[in-house]
């Protein structure tokens, strides 16, 4: 079991290593990576202080420590436009974020779960044939196309809901549903395939064969069971979620680390760029990895055939 | 005359129908078997042959791909093919249950075994939680395994290969059932359990009255647990009888061919037989017997007819044409058997 | 004498009674997808007026059918007068050049390294897995907006990120094909044979996923698409004056509070439709192809 968790645990440190190396060089691949972390208008003196500061003018992998090292005490360099670190803005932030994120969470999990088993339940009838137009609808449909067209019905049209800024339910309502839906269609598929899956177990059968009302069968015996795979993701997914909010939170002015980023590269302020990226990346790997953990923690299997 | 059979299945067919219809595959086809209370029947053939099929649509829970096209299920003297889905739904389990045959996928490795052993007595009785959990404990015992009060508590990957397949039987026997089926139950288990298994088996049968089917490959099960077999080939049933009578002088090819290919300490011969080819595809059955391929004694009328059913006295039947009557290798009585015989192939 | 069965209703037979390899083609969205690469490739003949240019006197005009629109601008105005219909029509050949080129880019490099990884193995393998793993931990959208925050934006770089952020979901599925192809006979009898290991890649595993490259091609065109009209969206897409759809709705978004819809909404119908008709398309091609892709 140890073994698991040290071999996981150095993968994730690797893909960490990986990760911030990719960004290191990329930053610097553009032949004059002063001209990204420094100030618009910033004079000479400004920019040779920073080259030395950041040591570009020495061998890449001294710069690649002072990179490393920078990060891992906490400095993640000073937004121009806000003139504070980086840092405490993201963690201002990502309250909202997680805030918004958590609310789709819960709408893409209310829809996609039950129409998911409906769709296993009775396969090729109408639940599933419409589970598939959602599906492909969840897909093709672009985030900021949702938004707009949801602002379009309940704030000119109908006035009912505000369309931007955040602090009350209804702020969070068409921001949640505009970011879940995607989601929403994920979770509907993943949940109709390990349905349909635990209902060709033998214990399901077992179950038929008992006498079990059919209610019975697929409430207890089948849900339980195909529920493990769609939570597993979910948790995954509340990660991916917070970091692919930057659209939908651009669309609706919801102050979270999406608008942050977007105001990153509007604002052609590079630091807050970064580290939202990086930030994003760790935080992705970082829950995989927990994730892996507790699956083994709770089902022996996977430690053996590891 | 006949004594009054538990479970009479008459010229039984479900086939599998593909969607559009095209393809046919007859899984189960003119079966005619019968059992009494108490009696162990022993189903053999190979993978394929349409036993565990078979043993799906006495219980209707065939996939829906599948369906019963005729014949008669008679069990208590009920036709089962008329009851309705709620009142199926009540014969499983509380009058015929059935145990299958790989113990760790038929637990649900989420539930505890007191909760699943239980599960059938809460259902069909409407026992309270408690009293259920009592019961289980109690079944538990009965199938010996040990500790029970601790085992029922537990979890189903939390016990060996052996145990599990005893709670399975544990649950087979909650309600009291009069029939039992039982697809396979030692093929996954250790050579060294299974006889335990088995013996367990016939205890349980003979304490509770039950009615085995036993479903098997293995004729070495079948010789020490069964005292009827039915053989079946390509979905159909192929020759039946009293097992003694059938080891001792088997009718049909395939029956002797199976026999022939156990090796026994006394056989002096140099090589085991084996049955040469495969078996056939459901969906395009050659014209004639089925076996007929394979079959060494095979002649003309093997390949063109398909032969029906042939009494052979003693209440054994066999469906080939090496014993029909006019060929003259076997009497022509005909006997109560089981229940009324599909045609005598009378020329 | 057989026993008697009751007859089996068979299903009447379809009215379009295509070739069996034909079957189930998905017409419309086949159509769709030939309808936006023809108006792309014409764009500069069918679209009424330029793109780039507009009057601002006839700024937010709305579509013909509703009041105050003209046949003279079928779909309105924006908000520097300049014709929706123009702009949407040149869109889609932005949409076209870029989502295709990074496809087969995405597609070209993923596969190549998708190849070199899963035949050669031992540590080539493990670096191009693991760089892989690492950059697929980064959204796709988060990876672009990086990317194009640092080189800036322009047609050929958001190609090149594109590129850059999609190879890794071609080298891991064309991986695990490599490694249940190496276990193939003729692969065999070729190593046997002493053919080198370029020409085995090149001659006898290159030919075998080309398929699953393919349908995964067309599985990607849709995601690429998507991710491109968000960077535009977002202003780090295409940059204007060229028309981009997503730009088109993030210019939009101003006029929406007042009530001017087209602008917003028939560009998002445009990636809607394109979108769709890629994914059914691929869809298709999934089944026919491979049915061992179904689990894409």
């Amino acid at each position: 079991m140890k073994q698991y968790i040290i071999r996981r645990a150095g993968y994730s440190l690797l893909s960490l290593f990986l990760l911030s190396l990719t960004i290191f060089l990329f930053v610097r691949v553009t032949g004059d990576p002063a001209s990204l972390l420094v100030e618009p208008g910033a004079s000479q003196d400004d920019i040779d202080n920073l080259r030395h500061q950041f040591g570009l003018d020495q061998p890449l992998w001294v710069q690649f420590w002072l990179f490393l090292r920078s990060f891992l005490t906490g400095d993640l360099g000073h937004s121009f436009y806000y003139r504070t670190p980086v840092l405490d803005l993201y963690f201002e932030r990502l309250p909202n974020s997680l805030l918004l994120a958590s609310v789709a969470m819960v709408l893409s999990l209310v829809i996609g779960i039950p129409s998911g088993v409906l769709a296993a339940v009775r396969v090729g009838g109408f639940w599933d044939n419409a589970g598939k137009v959602f599906t492909l609808l969840g897909l093709s449909l672009p985030s900021f196309f949702i938004g707009l067209v949801l602002i379009l019905f309940f704030t000119v049209y109908l006035g009912w809901l505000p369309s931007s800024g955040s602090g009350t339910a209804a702020h969070v309502v068409m921001p949640a549903f505009t970011l879940g839906w995607y989601f929403a269609a994920a979770h509907m598929r993943l949940t109709r395939s390990s349905m349909l899956e635990v209902l060709g177990s033998e214990y399901v059968k077992l179950a038929r064969l008992k006498g079990l009302p059919e209610a019975l069968v697929i409430g207890k015996h089948a849900f339980k069971n195909a529920l493990i795979p769609v939570i597993t993701l979910a948790g995954i997914n509340l990660v991916v979620m917070i970091n692919v909010a930057v659209v939908v939170e651009t669309v609706f002015a919801w102050p979270g680390i999406g608008r942050l980023l977007y105001e990153g590269i509007t604002f052609r302020d590079f630091p807050i760029v970064q580290t939202v990226v990086v930030l994003g990346g760790s935080m992705i790997i970082l829950v995989n990895l927990f994730v892996d953990i507790l699956y083994a923690m709770i089902d022996p299997r996977i430690r053996l055939e590891s | 005359m006949s004594k009054e059979l538990l479970l009479s299945l008459e010229n039984l067919s479900a086939h599998y129908v593909s969607q559009q219809g095209e393809r046919v595959v007859r899984a189960v086809d003119g079966v005619t078997l019968g059992l009494g209370a108490g009696e162990t029947l022993g189903i053999v053939g190979e993978s394929g042959s349409g036993k565990s099929t078979l043993a799906l649509t006495i219980l209707r829970l065939l996939p829906p791909a599948a369906r019963i096209v005729s014949g008669r299920m008679m069990f208590e003297g009920e036709n089962l093919l008329d009851k309705s889905d709620t009142e199926m739904r009540r014969v499983r389990g509380k009058r015929i249950a059935m145990i299958l045959q790989d113990p760790m996928a038929s637990l649900n490795p989420l539930f505890s075994i007191g909760n699943q052993v239980g599960e059938p007595i809460r259902v069909h009785e409407g026992a309270s939680r408690g009293s259920a959990w009592e019961r289980a404990v109690g079944l538990l015992k009965s199938v010996r395994i040990a500790s029970p009060e601790t085992r029922v508590t537990q979890f189903p990957h939390e016990m060996s290969g052996g145990m599990r397949q005893r709670i399975v039987g544990a649950i087979g026997i909650s309600c009291e059932p009069r029939l039992l089926i039982a697809d396979e139950p030692t093929t996954s288990l250790d050579l060294t359990i299974q006889a335990q298994y088995l013996n367990l088996l016939r205890d349980l049968q003979r304490e509770h009255g039950l009615a085995l089917i036993f479903i098997t490959h293995n004729l070495g099960i079948v010789a020490k647990m069964c005292d009827q077999l039915a053989v079946m080939y390509a979905g159909r049933v192929v020759e039946q009888g009293p097992v003694s009578r059938i080891f001792t002088a088997p009718a049909h090819p395939y029956t002797k061919a199976l026999l022939g290919s156990i090796p026994r300490m006394t056989d002096n011969r140099e090589q085991l037989t084996a049955i040469e080819g495969q078996p056939p595809d459901l969906a395009s059955l050659p014209p004639g017997c089925a076996f007929a391929p394979r079959c060494p004694a095979a002649f003309d009328r093997c390949h063109a007819e398909e032969p029906p059913e042939f009494a052979l006295g003693e209440g054994r039947t066999a469906r080939c044409w090496l014993v029909a009557p006019d060929t003259g290798t076997a009497a022509n009585t005909r006997t109560e058997a089981n229940g009324p015989t599909i045609g005598s192939g009378v020329t | 004498m057989t026993i008697a069965t009751r007859p089996i209703a068979v299903a009447p037979r379809s009215l379009f009674a295509f070739p069996r390899w034909l079957e189930g083609f998905p017409i419309t969205p086949a159509l769709i997808l030939l309808l936006i690469a023809f108006v792309a490739v014409f764009a500069d003949v069918l679209a009424p007026y330029d793109p780039q240019i507009g009057s601002l006197r006839l700024r937010y005009r709305p579509p013909a059918w509703q009041d105050g629109g003209s046949m003279a601008h079928l779909l309105g105005t924006d908000h520097v007068g300049r014709d929706v219909l123009s702009r949407l029509i040149f869109g889609a050949r932005v949409s076209m050049v870029v989502g295709l080129t990074a496809v087969l880019f995405a597609g070209a490099v993923g596969t190549i390294l998708g190849i070199v990884s899963g035949y050669l193995g031992g540590w080539v393998d493990q670096v191009i897995m693991r760089v892989s793993d690492a950059w697929l931990a980064l959204p796709a959208l988060t990876f672009a907006i990086f990317l194009a925050a640092i080189v800036g934006p322009s047609e050929l770089n958001i190609i090149i990120i594109l590129g850059l952020v999609y190879w890794t979901r071609y080298a891991r599925v064309i991986r695990g094909e490599v490694l249940s192809l190496k276990q193939r006979e003729f692969v065999r009898l070729a190593i046997v044979a002493g053919c080198p290991k370029r020409v085995i890649m090149w001659r006898h595993i290159l030919p075998n996923v080309l398929n699953s490259a393919v349908v995964l091609g067309t599985l990607m065109l849709g995601v690429v698409i998507v991710t491109e009209a968000a960077l535009s969206f977002l202003g780090v897409g295409v940059p204007p004056p060229k028309p981009a759809w997503g730009l088109m709705m993030a210019d939009g978004k101003q006029g929406l509070m007042v009530g001017h819809w087209w602008l917003s909404v028939l560009p998002g119908i445009c990636i809607m439709l394109m979108v769709l008709s890629a994914n059914l398309l691929g869809d298709w091609l999934r089944v026919k192809l491979d049915p061992q892709l179904r689990q894409l």
